[in-house]
Parts: C-alpha cells; structure tokens; sequence
C-alpha cells in the first residue's frame, strides 16, 4: 500500500514537470504518452519481437558462462594444478568490464549475435566460475568422512555430495551471472546489435527523439529483470536448498 | 616458488597467443601478437595519448562517484533513521536498482546532451544505488543493545549518530561504496563509447575499431584492467583496514 503511494507520488513529480513546459514535449513525454506507446508497441508485436531476441542472445551467453562456470569451478575446487592455473588469469581477467570487450569482438565477428552473446559470456562467466569453485570448496568436510564411510564412490560422492552441497553457491552464482549479462546485454546491443533487441530500440530511437519509446523500452527490460528473478531463481532455489534444508528463507 | 608458479598461467596464455599470431591464420591487424600491443603500448604512453585519455576517464570516475558517494550515503541514512524517507524512498530504490544502468544512458545523453554532464551524471546515478541500499541496511544493523547503552549513558541524538551509528553502519557503507564504484567504472567505460566524449579510455578502444587498430584496443583494455584491479586493491582494502578493521568491527 505505501508502495503505491510512494510510486503515485513519483508519478504526479514527474507528470507537473513534463506538463510544466519547462522541456521540450519530445524529451521528456507525460506518463500517458509513454503508456500509449508501450501499448501500442506491444499491440503490434514489435516489443515481444525485441524482447525475445534479447531473451534469447542472453540466455546463450548465459548457458556457456554457465556450462564453462561449473566445469571449470569443479575442476578447479578439485584439482590444486588447475586452481593455480586458472586463479591468475580469473582474477587478472575478471576487472576488466565486459564491454570494453566489445569493439574487440565486434572486430572479430562482425555486428550481430555473435558479438553480443560473446560479451554477455565475458561478463556472466566469472559469477559462475569463482560461485562453483567457492561451493565445492566449502562442503562440510563431515558430510564427505560420512558419505565415504558409507561407501560412496567418485559418481555417487560427486553427485549426491558435492554438488548438491555446493548447490546454494552456484545458485547465488546464477543470479549474479544474470544481473551482469542483463547489464552486459543492454549496453552490447547499443553497440553491435543490427535492427532487433531491447538495448538496440533504445540507442535507436536516441537518434529520432523519441523518448517515449526509450521510456516505453526502459519499463520493459525493468519488467523482465525483474520476472526472471520472482519466476526464475526465486522458484528454483525453493525447489532445491531451500526444501532440502540447506539455507532458510529469509522471511521463514 | 608461490610467485613462480603466479606467472605460469600467463606465460602458457601468452605463448599460445603468439602461436595463432604468427601462425598467420588471422590477418594480423585483426590479431597482433603480443610485441606489437607492447610496443603500440609504450609509443602510446610515451606520446602522452594513453596518460590523457586514462587521466579524463579517472577524473569523470571520481566526479560521479563523488555524486553516488554523497548522496548515495545522506539518502541511505535518511532511510535507515526516518520511517517517513523508508516509505517514501524504499519502492523507488527498489524498482529502480535491477534496471541495468546502461539502458538509461541514452536517455541522459539526450536530457543532459553528449559529453561530460551527461556521462558523470549517468555514472553518479548508476553507483547511487548500491550506496543507498548498504547504507540503509547499515544503519538498520546497528545492534539495539549499542543504541540503548549509548542512550543509557546520555548519548543525544547527535553524539549518538556520530559515535555509534555511524561507525556502526561503517562496514555496510564501505561496501556499498565498493560496489558503487566497480559499477560505475563499467558503465563509465561503456558510456564513453556511446557518448562520444573526445577523450576517456572507452572512447579509446571504440575508436580504434574504425581504424582496425586492434593493438591500440588491447593496449586500451589492458590499462582499463589495471586501473580496475588498481582501484579495488590499494583504495578499498586499504580504506577498511584504516577504518572498520583497526575499530575491530570486521576480521582483516
């Protein structure tokens, strides 16, 4: 309740100051315009037409930071010889923002896909990477002795051991990965994406003045961010640690 | 032996590098090996051009952070002390935090125009956020039992805040400072390709891109690593060990 009150009163703010004629109409549009357009785009499908490609270029590059994140986070919990390989290059790696990378690979591959999921890889990587590692290394030792007393094997240790012990870690490590790829994504279709995606309209409709349409855009990438993590991450962990003991929900 | 065994990983990187360089199956502006970002590198610096662009990038670095730092902390507080400034601030922090900066940088270019208003301005906006929400956790974190001995002992309200709260809510705040200044050195690297500023280091490696010059990108992005891990090493850890971990509030 006092939510809406606190949004409502940022709206009325913000309406006196675009109906104030202190700015330009074209720069700063009334809530309703805004409104009209964000109706109007999802209307005829262009919205979702965006949307989708940038669902579908982040949740590549998500996928591989996540496939190399876990591989190499295991490998490097569980080996010294590739934890003191791989720490040097992530920690070196790792400060470098994800879009200084993209007049690299935009060099290399040319505008388009493959340029963006590539720096959505870059940033998404390291979340998963340093999580996993992090994890694997921190199972109770105990739980190990015991499912070893037991007469667990290489597999069934790994499997019914480790990962689901290290599993609240690379849960955190996806939801980090996301933030940064959402990030990554946005600022990688201003700069290498071609006529599709949310960043792309954006950058675009910089070039015509159309504030309504980057304000229209801007709501969207906000709504999105935020379903991913309610429908997403928030179900998934209570379908895995938190039913099976591992953390307590805050609010429990 | 330990700082041997640090420069392994790089040594093997470095040398598969110069095998696909040479090896010539990529034009080599395209791919230079390593001697040539080198030597680019010195000629770069020793001109004056690198120091300058890495001179204006710090500088709008500080100048936004400077703007997230202040008004990062006195919102933050305000949250933390006055329910009133809770209702009324919490909802918008919250919506506005998971919308990536990034997506908002087009539309401060067009209110506050190309270049440095509108760039500083984009990176005080972007690391406010993280300040904000630590802040506001800091001081909620403040233990009860501190607040009631101080009062107990006739602390007012100013010499409460100053000796209790404050150093109390410290740990958060550093954080939170942290993270606002990691994000926002990504935005700002990322701004300065979009906004077309004359100087800065994103603007450096973007500009490259036209030219072919990928030694002059590689180059740009090794001091843009540097300065990042540069930040983090001798600012902040050496800020909390002069503060919260010589207070004995947090372990070193």
């Amino acid at each position: 309740m006092k939510a809406i009150l606190s949004i409502l009163a940022a709206a009325a703010v913000y309406e006196v100051v675009a109906r104030g004629g202190w700015f330009a109409a074209a720069l700063v549009p009334t809530l309703p315009a805004v409104a009209r357009t964000l109706w109007a785009m999802l209307a005829d499908g262009t919205m979702a037409g965006h949307a989708l490609s940038t669902l579908y270029r982040v949740f590549a590059g998500l996928a591989l930071a996540a496939a190399l994140g876990l591989v190499l986070g295991f490998l490097m919990a569980r080996s010294r010889a590739v934890e003191r390989f791989f720490l040097p290059l992530v920690s070196v790696l790792m400060p470098i923002p994800s879009l200084a990378w993209a007049p690299v690979f935009i060099l290399w591959f040319g505008l388009g896909d493959t340029a963006t999921v590539l720096v959505v890889f870059y940033a998404a990587s390291f979340p998963m990477i340093l999580n996993t590692w992090t994890g694997a290394r921190a199972v109770n030792p105990l739980w190990l002795r015991a499912a070893g007393a037991m007469g667990a094997g290489g597999a069934s240790m790994f499997w019914k051991v480790i990962v689901p012990g290290a599993l609240p870690f690379i849960i955190t490590g996806l939801r980090l990965a996301f933030q940064r790829a959402w990030i990554a994504v946005v600022g990688a279709e201003m700069l290498a994406a071609s006529d599709f995606g949310l960043g792309w309209v954006i950058f675009d409709a910089k070039e015509f003045l159309n504030a309504d349409i980057m304000l229209a855009s801007l709501a969207v990438i906000g709504a999105i961010g935020f379903f991913v993590e309610r429908l997403g991450f928030a179900p998934l962990e209570r379908y895995t640690v938190l039913r099976w003991g591992m953390v307590r929900s805050a609010k429990a | 032996m330990k700082r041997f065994s640090t420069i392994v990983p790089f040594v093997v990187v470095g040398a598969l590098w110069e095998l696909v360089a040479h090896s010539g199956a990529f034009p080599r502006r395209l791919f230079p090996p390593l001697e040539e970002v080198a030597a680019t590198f010195v000629r770069l610096t020793a001109a004056g051009i690198l120091p300058q662009h890495a001179a204006e990038t710090l500088l709008r670095l500080a100048a936004g952070f400077a703007v997230a730092a202040t008004a990062g902390v006195l919102l933050g507080i305000a949250m933390g002390r006055y329910r009133r400034a809770e209702d009324l601030l919490l909802p918008l922090v919250s919506i506005g935090a998971p919308i990536p900066g990034l997506a908002y940088a087009p539309l401060f270019l067009l209110w506050f125009g190309l270049g440095n208003t509108g760039s500083i301005i984009l990176v005080g906006f972007v690391a406010m956020f993280p300040v904000i929400q630590n802040s506001w956790t800091g001081v909620k974190a403040v233990k009860e039992i501190w607040i009631r001995a101080a009062q107990t002992m006739g602390a007012d309200e100013r010499r409460l805040f100053r000796h209790v709260i404050l150093p109390g809510a410290l740990p958060y705040i550093l954080a939170g400072m942290r993270l606002g200044l990691a994000q926002g050195w990504r935005i700002l690297v990322a701004v300065e390709m979009l906004a077309a500023v004359p100087w800065g280091l994103g603007w450096l490696i973007f500009g490259a891109r036209e030219f072919l010059n990928t030694d002059v990108m590689l180059a740009g992005i090794a001091v843009i690593g540097a300065i990042g891990l540069a930040l983090e090493r001798f600012v902040f850890q050496r800020l909390e060990r002069y503060t919260v971990v010589r207070w004995g509030m947090m372990a070193a």
